[in-house]
């Protein structure tokens, strides 16, 4: 699971997976957690390039992320964000709380 | 008219979240489905398996094996999924079915899987009874988006869809 992480200083990209379900985001969440702390991150950027499904878990994933790094003062992005995924995130509300970008922010 | 049935029953593991979405859209190939509404019946079909396996069972001993039944039933361009489980069941199911309404906030859970199965579906249906289990049922008519029917259709098209109509209501010799 190494590489669907990349950090560099203090920000960190998830390069999520193809399918984002209960089943992968459980160990995806744990993972992005442990990493969180022990590298002091403060920006999170989730990669939605290579997701091509996603269910409610996804956005329970996104929302936890968001209230963890909004108590240390971070911020949490979605990139690569899909016609389909970018309908899921409006639909949960997460559109209104996190910035969504159709490419990659530089 | 067209009708098809298919029945699975599996193990309530969450590896099986992935398998039973993609067998419910293979069985819907029939309907030539848009890439759209096969991802729409994948993601409620998701949903409500997922719920089944966290929220159904999670008062199981921890080596009970538990089972899920999900039937899909073809009707024309009609397609029927039911998810059943035997678990806990719902004691207020119009407020787990609120957007947002959640029993563990803490565990990252959105609170969003009724409202996506609503989302992506025609219509929801959910029996639940303290101890007797849950059953989702949902519909969704497949086809409607690659057409337009408020547009008049092309006269060559009318007269090929009557043609194709008439041949397929020919009693079968």
């Amino acid at each position: 699971m190494d590489s669907v992480f990349a950090i560099a200083g203090t920000v960190m990209t998830v390069h999520l997976p193809a399918e984002i379900d209960h089943h992968t985001s459980d160990r995806l969440c744990a993972e992005a957690d442990r990493l969180i702390e022990r590298k002091h991150i403060r920006c999170i950027i989730f990669d939605f390039a290579r997701t091509t499904f996603m269910d409610s878990s996804g956005i329970g994933m996104l929302i936890g992320r968001y209230k963890r790094m909004r108590f240390m003062g971070g911020t949490v992005l979605a990139a690569n964000v899909g016609e389909r995924i970018r309908r899921m995130l409006e639909l949960s509300g997460i559109g209104r709380i996190m910035d969504i970008y159709e490419g990659m922010p530089s | 008219m067209q009708q098809n049935e298919m029945k699975l029953e599996f193990d309530s593991r969450s590896c099986n979240e992935s398998f039973a979405r993609v067998a419910v859209a293979a069985f819907m190939t029939q309907l030539n489905p848009t890439l759209e509404e096969a991802a729409d019946v994948k993601t409620a079909v998701s949903e409500a398996v997922t719920n089944a396996i966290l929220h159904a069972y999670r008062n199981s001993l921890p080596d009970t094996v538990d089972k899920i039944w999900i039937t899909c039933r073809i009707r024309d361009d009609l397609l029927e999924v039911e998810v059943r489980d035997s678990g806990c069941g719902i004691a207020d199911v119009r407020r787990a079915m609120e957007p947002f309404f959640t029993t563990e906030e803490e565990n990252d859970h959105s609170g969003m899987g009724f409202a996506f199965m609503e989302a992506f579906m025609d219509t929801l249906q959910v029996e639940s009874a303290p101890g007797g289990g849950t059953c989702v049922r949902m519909t969704r008519r497949i086809g409607r988006e690659t057409e337009a029917p408020d547009a008049p259709l092309p006269k060559d098209d009318v007269e090929t869809r009557g043609q194709r109509t008439d041949e397929w209501n020919r009693p079968l010799r």
